[in-house]
């Protein structure tokens, strides 16, 4: 069986959930198995899991999981995988997956491989998977020799595929122990997609010269329904909060579509977007290194070619 | 109080990344080596401001062959008090995890500082791994860091915003942007990290769970494709018709 962990902060299911659970579908046929999905504390629409591949939907409905604490987690995962005699054991490449998954390996001792980006081969039932390393710049291969394997799955690496039906979700008692960690408050963006699951990113540098000159950025990421993002120079200097850096000390994307505006393209900058699907540069300096790793570039200034672009796409939506 | 903070050596920033013909190891020649970033900007730095302000010491650990001990060095010349390492190639991160709990295991330490995760394999798995070895609470990706007596107060990244919180000592906690500021050793410090203290202990057996088939670089783009800027109409029809993201 492989058991996937299905993540709902706030008790709603995340679009990461969703593509583990996907994943974990397509693990399972691979095995010649089935897909069992878990939540942890209160839920809405667990039934939903069924609809992407789980044939069987458990939920612990125990509101101590509401507050994530990585060991009373990784210890109720753990304890379900047991006794379900789980092979695999998949959770998302996210805050919360990264902080359990090396906690599972531990205690179900299985070999571990993080970030994963896509399915794995199978041979006499061990598996080979593939992820990025080197922060983008090269892929690596490893095979899991231990009877139980553990993966994450990275962010966007696979869609959600909602074509099967719903299960009603069962409701079990794990065994947890009493947490260490006491969350205090959360404070998150409301309103817009959080960078790291965001398909649009529309990301701006330097070039953009002052911080009163973003209003053509949100204006496209608005039409795009896309998220913001900046270099690192930009949030340093503080004309953009820390949470939308990206690159090698921020946080590292893989958006369907990566908008780059008045960017250079500097390798550390490079090794948090160079994942993503597509990328497009503008930029007025035709040597801006960032056109080697672009696969559509204009060349010209931001502040005429933005609000063109903007237009365009509005063009685009009002007419499709 | 005593703080272990482990740190990582991995390939500079901007190194040119390659690999043996049979693609299964990394061709180290002429790459220039650096502490990872995350381990020597944020967590080294601020054990080494908690233990100011606190009183203690503060032990930087590497697992490493002999080679490692420049980076080493310097851990101790940004400020900590002396180091130990843990005479190995580091194989995997359930390798070093391994060694690192085993050692931790006797020392008492009140907090183990790890980076948010290493830029050459990019796993955030070691701290994970030692805090369930070792039963203790771990924070992840934390960008703030306070202790008051016997309790500390975190706040963590997660997605699209933070996440505030407290846990008793002693704790593992893995650092990301904003824990501490990065500090360059002065004069006084690279003097004094010749003579600090510098342990060398032996691994202790591991069984390995996973294996390396090979690693390759990924297929080169096809090159950008130059939109006039005058026509974003194209560029939208592009996006939309060839590259099928809008
Ligand atoms: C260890 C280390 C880690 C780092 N980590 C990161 C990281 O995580 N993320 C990150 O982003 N950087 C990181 N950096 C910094 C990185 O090296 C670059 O300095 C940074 O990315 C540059 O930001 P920028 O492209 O916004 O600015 P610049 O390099 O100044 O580029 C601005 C660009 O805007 C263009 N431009 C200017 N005006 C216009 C106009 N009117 N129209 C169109 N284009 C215009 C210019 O041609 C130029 O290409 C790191 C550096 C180091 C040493």
């Amino acid at each position: 069986m492989v058991l996937v962990f299905a993540e709902s902060p706030r008790g709603h299911l995340k679009k990461a959930a969703f593509e583990a659970v996907t994943y974990g579908k397509k693990v399972a046929d691979l095995l010649g198995t089935s897909c069992t999905a878990l939540t942890l504390g209160t839920v809405d629409q667990a039934a939903e899991l069924g609809r992407y591949g789980a044939s069987k939907v458990l939920n612990v409905a125990d509101a101590s999981f509401d507050q994530f604490d990585s060991q009373r987690f990784a210890a109720a995962i753990a304890d379900v995988a047991k006794n379900n005699g789980a092979k695999v054991v998949i959770v998302s490449h996210t805050s919360t997956g990264k902080s359990i998954a090396g906690r599972l390996a531990v205690r179900l001792d299985a070999g571990l491989v993080s970030g994963v980006s896509g399915l794995p081969e199978v041979s006499g039932g061990q598996l080979t998977v593939k992820k990025t390393v080197f922060s983008g710049k090269a892929i690596a291969e490893y095979r899991i020799t231990s009877p139980v394997s553990v993966l994450s799955l990275m962010g966007n690496a696979i869609k959600p595929d909602a074509s099967g039906q719903s299960v009603a979700a069962e409701n079990i008692s794990t065994n947890a122990g009493s947490g260490r960690i006491r969350v205090k408050d959360v404070r998150t963006q409301e309103g817009r997609v959080p960078l790291p699951e965001a398909e649009i990113v529309v990301s701006a540098g330097r070039g953009m010269k002052d911080p009163s000159n973003w209003g053509i950025v949100e204006d496209l990421a608005e039409t795009l329904g896309a998220t913001t993002a900046c270099s690192r120079p930009v949030a340093d200097s503080d004309w953009r909060p820390h949470h939308e850096h990206v690159g090698q000390t921020g946080i590292a994307i893989r958006p369907n579509l990566y908008i780059a505006i008045g960017i250079s393209g500097a390798i550390q900058h490079l090794a948090g977007v160079n994942n993503s699907k597509v990328i497009v540069v503008i930029n007025k300096d035709p040597e801006a290194p960032f056109f080697k790793a672009a696969d559509y570039g204009v060349v010209g200034d931001l502040f005429e070619v933005v609000p063109r672009l903007n237009e365009a796409f509005k063009k685009f939506k009002a007419s499709n | 109080m005593k703080f272990l903070v482990c740190i990582s050596q991995t390939p500079d920033t901007t190194a040119k990344i390659s690999f043996s013909a049979d693609g299964k190891e990394f061709n180290a020649a002429g790459v220039q080596f650096i502490m990872n970033p995350y381990d020597e900007w944020y967590a080294l730095v601020r054990a080494c401001e908690l233990r100011e302000a606190l009183g203690g010491s503060v032990v930087a650990l590497n697992v490493g062959p002999a080679s490692n001990e420049t980076t080493i060095r310097k851990a101790l010349a940004i400020g900590a008090d002396e180091a130990v390492r843990i005479n190995a190639e580091p194989k995997s991160a359930a390798f070093v995890a391994k060694q690192i709990a085993e050692y931790a295991r006797n020392e008492q330490f009140d907090a183990i500082f790890f980076g948010k995760e290493t830029i050459d394999y990019n796993g955030s798995e070691v701290g994970a791994m030692v805090a369930e070895i070792l039963d203790l609470p771990y924070i992840s990706y934390a960008s703030k860091l306070d202790l008051n007596g016997n309790a500390a107060t975190f706040e963590r990244d997660i997605e699209g915003g933070v996440e505030v919180l407290e846990a008793d000592l002693p704790f593992v906690v893995s650092a990301s942007k904003g824990m501490a500021e990065q500090r360059i050793p002065n004069m006084r410090g690279i003097m004094t990290a010749r003579t600090k203290p510098l342990k060398v202990v032996e691994p202790v057996p591991f069984e390995e769970q996973v294996e390396t088939v090979k690693f390759s670089l990924p297929p080169a783009k096809a090159g950008v494709k130059l939109v006039d800027p005058e026509n974003m109409d194209e560029l939208v029809r592009l996006l939309h018709e060839d590259a099928k993201v809008i």
